[in-house]
């Protein structure tokens, strides 16, 4: 089997590698939009004598 | 790793794509987790953040993905015997067994965790057990075992609805069970229409579905009882928390419908379906895709007129 440049194997390799950083790229983004939303709604605040020392 | 240190010997030329380990989470059946879940997270009545609100309902969805892809793995014996599965990643030879299982590990650990990150531990803990349910108790234990699969392992499919109100609340109540107990009551008709008009499928995988331990006849008994079931409870839930008038509009139209399907299947014997290739039990079960998604979405509507003061009874 010989490996042109242009093999559809590497179409589908960069399709699937695409397609993993693309879903990488969402988690990022979601965990951040989802930490925004939290610290904004008040959700990450401690509650009083939960402190960490 | 350059072209030049591939052994050839290792390739597939059927390897997958990224499509195919997408096809692993059974996005048809995630649609109708996706909407049941959000319909549960909007009906409660609690102000939920539209960020944190989105997220729920993606790992709510991304649970019953990873519960998909397990299933699977751990069906694919059968599926390379059913004609309706023979298309799916793992029979038709683009996935390994082994990969699908690590993906739905993978996920379900993942969404479990951001789903309790997001909301509550309470909606992260739910989605754990609904997903045990659905690929230990269901897939592995129930499937082949018993006709009743189906009827028990049903109510995997319907907890997403009380995932997405504990998601919303942190708390459990009447009105996210009565949603569960419409999808619970719906499956069973919905499958063995489905199995009715595909015949031989489970027959030759040896499930033991009720066409096959019981044969044909008493499947289409089961269907017209289950249906009477289902809408005695369907209509009587418009008088409930979630009920009221559209509702009960809705539902009764919806059910009218479904009983005289379920009445023709009754009345129909194998010359007559065979005849006409299963319209009947194909219409059936379309309908019920139909009959699910208008309830749910008659019931959303009750929640969002609410604070007009229109929905509900009063």
């Amino acid at each position: 089997m010989s490996f042109r440049a242009t093999h559809d194997l590497h179409k589908r390799r960069f399709g699937r590698n695409l397609g993993v950083g693309l879903v990488l790229a969402a988690f990022i983004a979601i965990v951040f939009g989802l930490t925004v939303a939290k610290v904004s709604n008040g959700g990450m605040t401690f509650q009083p004598g939960t402190e960490q020392n | 790793m350059s072209d030049a240190s591939i052994n050839a010997s290792n390739i597939r030329e059927d390897e997958a794509g990224f499509g195919d380990y997408f096809a692993l989470l059974k996005p048809r059946v995630m649609s109708l987790v996706v909407f049941t879940a959000l319909v549960g997270l909007l009906a409660a009545p609690v102000t939920v953040h539209p960020m944190v609100g989105f997220c729920a309902i993606l790992f709510i969805a991304i649970g019953g993905g990873a519960s998909g892809a397990l299933n699977m793995w751990w069906d694919a014996d059968i599926d390379r015997v059913m004609k309706r599965t023979r298309g799916r990643p793992i029979p038709s030879g683009k996935v390994e067994p082994g990969e699908a299982m690590a993906l739905g590990l993978a996920l379900s650990g993942m969404s479990c965790i951001m789903l309790a990150l997001a909301t509550n531990i309470f909606a992260g803990a739910f989605l754990a057990f609904t997903i045990f349910f659905y690929v230990v108790v269901y897939t592995m234990w129930l499937k082949r075992l018993t006709p009743q699969n189906i009827v028990i392992g049903g109510a995997a499919g319907a907890f997403p609805p009380v995932i997405g109100w504990i998601a919303a609340t942190g708390s459990m109540a009447v009105e996210p069970w009565l949603m569960f107990a419409l999808t619970f009551l719906w499956t069973p008709p919905h499958f063995w229409a489905l199995a009715l008009f595909m015949r031989n499928d489970y027959d030759d995988a040896g499930v033991p579905m009720l066409t096959v331990t019981h044969g044909r006849r008493a499947t289409r008994v089961h269907i017209l009882v289950y249906t009477l079931l289902l809408a005695l409870f369907a209509v009587g839930a418009a008088f409930s928390g979630i009920g009221g008038p559209l509702y009960l509009a809705v539902s009764l139209v919806l059910n009218m419908l479904f009983i005289l399907g379920a009445f023709r299947i009754w009345r129909r014997d194998e010359a007559a379906s065979e005849a006409d290739n299963f319209a009947t039990e194909r219409s059936f079960f379309k309908l019920s895709l139909l009959y699910l998604f208008l309830h749910f979405g008659a019931v959303l509507a009750e929640a969002l007129l609410r604070p007009y003061g229109l929905g509900g009874w009063g």
